[in-house]
């Protein structure tokens, strides 16, 4: 197994006396897709918030690249190469798609002091924005108000957005969700081709998605790790049948 | 369509420079007031148009490069426009700065009331002491003016003189505020005012874009003050007073938030209102509240989305910037 790239120790959060994240270890390596599965509340979305720093943990650490970045802000994890997507989309909604992406490819250079120069003729900024629509599969749609765009669009632009901005570790909370098959099978596809260059988490309830593409899953219940190691160990698992899949897939 | 726009801002620039030869001194007096008034409403829609920051109390920095002219002003000679305007500038920003680095952390509500807190503690600065001589203010005995060697072009004594410097300023106002707006900084903080959260989590340090958004928006206040000083003649604490903070935020929403020509028109509407109602009545603020009420009902996006409204209804389609 590869050195993990980003990883976690006794990570937990609490809600008052809900503890939504409990003392849940976790790593994530280049090359990996490690896909987190649980029942709704189980605390996917809060881990996510937790490693991208959108919240902060009670307590327990994150390393990312051998630093510790427990206490590190979501924006300085985002320039460290940490990208993320939401549930629920988060995006731009009067800009166009392509200004949706651009500033996503904009902000690993924050320049903020670069008051004179057109943000549109920034060649490098502009490509890496035009890659990250085409390859979320919106190359046609660049011109658009992202408030225009169908729901599953928007769903895209989520992702191509965190794309934009050339993370080396993508955090996908439920990708697919609100997707068409034909966008979904196309997003799988992609995650394949960016397994090699990336560490991945993906929270995802499309049990063929997940098992299609994992190389590792976690099954969380209450916050706490239930299970965790290859797709075939959690499929034979009979508490994670119990608990979890016995319901959905049996 | 471009080309209505272009004819329309050439028109403009036209009848601006005219101007003068046209009215009275009154009159030319009255739009070099206005043009002032618009760099104010301009440098506040940095703030409450492109950033989402809604300050309440930006006539503070108004007032520091007003008041920076008026500390500086000799006694029995005219002021360098060369040292002081610059002076005033770099006052105004500073103070913008340094109450920036506290103020931009509030959201919302609390963001209005404590820039509204700050603005109060620099009105009682300048009028509950000595430094700025009270409530009474500094008048300058001589206006300043520009001198290269023994040559003076600018000699603000001269009503064109000051006219003409206070359009340009106006212009380039105009015209900084836009390319900074095409920016990557400008966009970034357009995208600020449009989904902070989200911005924060692309990778962008939003506290230090707000940061500064506001000691700019408070460096061309400055401007603005300074030309008030100037144009005027005086300055005493009244222009640092929360009405004016006021105003100037009705300016622009007559006129409409997010779009340069807003402030402009804003600043013009406004006072052509205030000078209309107030020779009809003295209940005029009564009549100008309810024609800002009726405005911002019946015509949400201000004055300047007139036009973009107007094409939408002619031709039936969005419209293009
Ligand atoms: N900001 C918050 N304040 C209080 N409680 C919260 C907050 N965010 C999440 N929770 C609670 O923490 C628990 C875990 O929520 P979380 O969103 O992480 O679940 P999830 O696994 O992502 O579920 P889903 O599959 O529905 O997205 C839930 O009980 C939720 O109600
Ligand atoms: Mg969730």
């Amino acid at each position: 197994m590869n050195e993990p790239l980003l990883w976690t120790t006794g990570l937990s959060k609490r809600f008052g006396g809900l503890r939504a994240v409990n003392d849940v270890a976790i790593r994530l390596a280049q090359g990996q897709i490690h896909a987190v599965l649980g029942p709704n509340g189980a605390g996917k979305s809060t881990l996510i918030n937790l490693l991208s720093g959108d919240m902060a943990a009670t307590s327990g650490t994150v390393l990312y690249k051998a630093c510790d970045i427990t206490r590190a802000s979501a924006d300085r994890r985002a320039r460290l190469g940490i990208g993320r997507s939401y549930q629920k989309t988060n995006i731009f909604p009067a800009f166009s798609a392509m200004e949706n992406c651009r500033l996503a490819a904009q902000s690993r250079a924050p320049r903020i002091l670069h008051w004179f120069s057109d943000a549109l003729a920034d060649a490098p900024t502009c490509a890496a924005a035009e890659r990250a629509l085409h390859d979320a599969g919106l190359a046609d749609c660049g011109t658009q108000p992202a408030s225009a765009l169908s729901h599953g669009e928007q769903r895209q632009l989520e992702i191509a957005m965190v794309l934009a901005t050339r993370p080396d570790v993508l955090l996908l909370d439920e990708p697919l969700a609100g997707m068409g098959a034909e966008e979904a099978s196309r997003m799988v596809d992609l995650l394949r081709r960016l397994r090699d260059h990336h560490a991945i988490l993906l929270v995802e309830h499309d049990m063929d998605a997940v098992f299609a593409l994992a190389d590792v899953i976690t099954v969380m219940v209450n916050g706490q790790v239930l299970e965790s190691g290859p797709p075939e160990q959690i499929r034979a698992s009979t508490a994670v049948r119990e608990a979890y899949l016995g319901s959905e897939v049996a | 369509m471009i080309n209505a726009k272009r004819i329309a801002v050439g028109a403009a620039l036209i009848f601006f420079a005219l101007f003068p030869f046209a009215g009275a001194t009154f009159y030319t007096e009255l739009v070099t007031k206005v043009m002032i008034l618009a760099i104010f409403a301009m440098s506040l829609d940095l703030l409450v148009g492109y950033t989402g920051l809604v300050s309440f109390g930006h006539a503070a920095y108004f007032g520091i490069g007003a008041y920076t002219l008026g500390l500086l002003a000799p006694k029995y000679e005219a002021a360098s426009l060369w040292t002081t305007l610059p002076l005033a500038m770099i006052a105004a920003g500073l103070a913008a700065l340094l109450v920036g680095l506290f103020v931009v952390r509030a959201k919302g509500i609390y963001f209005i009331m404590v820039t509204l807190a700050f603005a109060q503690m620099f009105y009682f600065v300048f009028h509950d002491t000595k430094f700025g001589r009270g409530s009474d203010g500094i008048s300058l005995n001589f206006k300043p003016s520009a001198a290269i060697g023994g040559w003076v072009p600018l000699d603000f004594a001269n009503v064109l003189h000051g006219y003409y410097f206070v359009l340009a300023a106006m212009v380039l106002v105009f015209l900084f505020l836009r390319i900074l707006l095409r920016s990557t900084f400008g966009r970034a903080l357009q995208g600020i005012r449009s989904n902070e959260h989200r911005m924060r989590s692309l990778g962008f340090p939003v506290y230090w874009y707000k940061v500064a958004s506001f000691t700019l928006a408070g460096g061309l206040a400055g401007l603005a003050g300074y030309l008030a000083t100037m144009q005027f003649g005086f300055v005493n604490p009244e222009i640092l007073s929360w009405h004016q903070s006021g105003n100037v935020l009705l300016m622009l929403i007559l006129g409409g938030l997010g779009s340069l020509y807003g402030g402009i028109v804003g600043a013009f509407v406004f006072v052509a209102l205030q000078e209309i109602y107030s020779s009809l009545t003295s209940h005029w603020q009564l009549l100008l509240g309810s024609t800002i009420v009726l405005l911002v009902i019946f015509l949400p996006g201000g004055l300047a989305s007139v036009g973009a409204r107007f094409k939408s209804t002619l031709f039936g389609s969005a419209t293009d910037e």
